[in-house]
């Protein structure tokens, strides 16, 4: 039975996008609260040059895409101890350069027919029986270890230094962070696309923050919005037949602006300590 | 507690070896030369203060011995079984992660939550316990951070700066309160301040750092020695000892000055719940 609802490519979708935001929303939390949007999004970006190299390579591409995303995101934080370039510049041409590499990478490869738009934008409808496999390992991994680092990584964000003197493995668990951001990456890559994942992680964590009154309470609530979100995006897409990695994002946004548009009285507060 | 009792954080007092030592530790950054062969030791029991100009290498010189950063040459020694606990000069907490004072102080270890209004009740803040630590003013996160400093019953407490962002009344407080610490827990106390004047009345050693050590040992010594001469050129003698003011009134953190009758004898502690907003 449950093969024959598999079948269904709609079902299909779902779950991968409830998955992945399920994992999206509590470590976009951490994103969030330690303020990497633009690392998330320099990480995604270069999730392309993965797809490239796993094809050349002959590997499994979603392995290849976490190799890639976490060798990026040393490289970023090796390049940001120099101090040489600004932040923000650093992120950008990692960004943009990840980027394009990936693109001339993959259309280099001959004989493959490679839909661009749907590493870009996301292609949740023809995920299939596999990928949904590859999605729930990843993503369960992610969650696992989320899990597992869930206190050292709070300690870090509220002050890194306070955290170290108090005994917390600071490098490994930041390598631990890093290596959630990509996994996370290779799962979502194919819900939303690179260039919009940074957006289901940040923008439900952001919905969320109205409601919490305890960090964890936001992470769980973050991944509640994300797959609203997810089943909100689909439907409008298939209704009004837009793409659906887009139509999720415009859901979460949506979702955003309903929530801080609520005056203050109507928002319940989760009792918290 | 009070002094009577006898503390666990007590140190026997027949073992007088430093708590921590730097020998001869140089440190470079951006080739820059940060501390320039530094010899100090913080012994049990002593409040032992750094003072400095701006840019003297003060906070550098604690990151090294609390083993943030590693010196580039010399070492830095701990006494077997030393429990520190480190007070950071700032803390700013992001407005988007919710975070109560209770959920601050278990961050690292979970403890009971008697346990964290005792601990809250001795730096004067019990009511703030179940606040978001963002609604926090500067002198009430100080205390906070004093208190999460003081859970895990440190041998040595390490400030940085301890009443950055308290007004001048407030930092008076602060230092008491710290001075009455040490006296009921018999811990050391290392502490990184520019406030010369308030610091140096509580001090058992100081050292004057600006990269290298310019002086070291009794406040009053420190304070006659060429050299603090010269980088403080405006102190004199008088400047030390604030404490001795007049005691008819209290003031707490915030700087509210709370009338007192005339005559009471009693400590002055500051006021529980007198700056919450």
């Amino acid at each position: 039975m449950m093969d024959g609802l598999l079948d269904d490519f709609l079902i299909r979708a779902l779950l991968a996008g409830l998955m992945v935001a399920a994992v999206a929303g509590p470590l976009g939390a951490f994103v969030v609260w330690r303020r990497m949007a633009y690392f998330g999004d320099t990480v995604s970006h270069s999730a392309l040059l993965g797809v490239a190299l796993g094809v050349l390579l002959g590997l499994n591409l979603n392995l290849m895409v976490t190799i890639v995303c976490v060798a990026i995101a040393i490289l970023l934080v090796l390049l940001q101890r120099r101090q040489e370039l600004a932040s923000d510049t650093l992120l950008g041409i990692l960004a943009h350069s990840s980027l394009s590499l990936g693109i001339v990478a993959v259309t280099f490869i001959e004989g493959l027919r490679v839909d661009l738009m749907a590493y870009l934008f996301g292609d949740i409808l023809a995920v299939g029986t596999n990928d949904l496999m590859s999605i729930a390992i990843g993503g369960g991994v992610a969650l696992l270890l989320l899990i597992l680092l869930w206190r050292p990584l709070l300690a870090l964000t509220v002050h890194e230094e306070l955290a170290q003197v108090e005994g917390v493995p600071v490098l490994l668990v930041r390598l631990g962070l890093m290596l959630l951001i990509a996994l996370v990456i290779a799962a979502a890559m194919q819900v939303v696309g690179v260039l919009l994942i940074t957006a289901l992680m940040i923008i439900p964590a952001a919905s969320a923050r109205r409601f919490a009154a305890t960090p964890e309470q936001m992470a769980i609530l973050a991944g509640i919005i994300g797959m609203l979100a997810v089943g909100a995006g689909l439907w409008g897409s298939f209704q009004y037949d837009t793409p659906t990695g887009p139509t999720i994002v415009v859901a979460a946004m949506l979702g955003f602006i309903l929530v801080h548009l609520l005056p203050g009285r109507l928002i319940p507060h989760f009792g918290g300590r | 507690m009070n002094r009577e009792t006898p503390s666990p954080h007590a140190q026997p007092a027949t073992d007088a070896s430093p708590l921590l030592a730097a020998r001869d530790v140089s440190l470079e950054r951006g080739g820059r030369v940060i501390l320039d062969h530094v010899s100090v030791q913080v012994r049990p029991a002593e409040v032992t203060v750094v003072i400095g100009p701006n840019g003297a290498g003060k906070t550098s010189l604690l990151r090294v011995l609390l083993g943030l950063w590693k010196p580039g040459q010399g070492r830095v020694q701990r006494r077997r079984g030393l429990r520190i606990g480190y007070m950071p000069q700032r803390l700013q907490i992001e407005p988007v992660l919710p975070l109560s004072v209770r959920r601050f102080l278990t961050l690292r270890q979970r403890a009971p939550e008697a346990v964290l209004r005792e601990g809250l009740e001795r730096v004067g803040v019990p009511h703030l316990l179940h606040k978001p630590v963002q609604s926090l003013s500067g002198g009430e996160m100080q205390r906070v951070l004093l208190a999460r400093a003081l859970l895990n019953r440190p041998n040595l407490l390490v400030l940085d700066e301890p009443a950055q962002g308290v007004d001048i009344v407030g930092q008076g407080e602060v230092f008491k309160l710290i001075d009455d610490i040490r006296h009921e827990t018999g811990c050391g106390v290392l502490m990184v301040s520019h406030d010369l004047h308030l610091v140096m009345a509580g001090a058992d050693a100081v050292i004057c750092l600006n990269q290298h050590v310019c002086c070291t040992g009794r406040p009053e010594e420190v304070s006659r020695h060429p050299e603090y001469q010269r980088l403080f050129p405006e102190t004199d003698m008088q400047g030390i000892g604030v404490y001795r003011h007049d005691h008819d009134h209290v003031h707490d953190v915030a700087g509210d000055v709370h009338e007192h009758h005339a005559g009471c004898g009693h400590a002055h502690r500051p006021g529980p719940g007198g700056d919450s907003r």
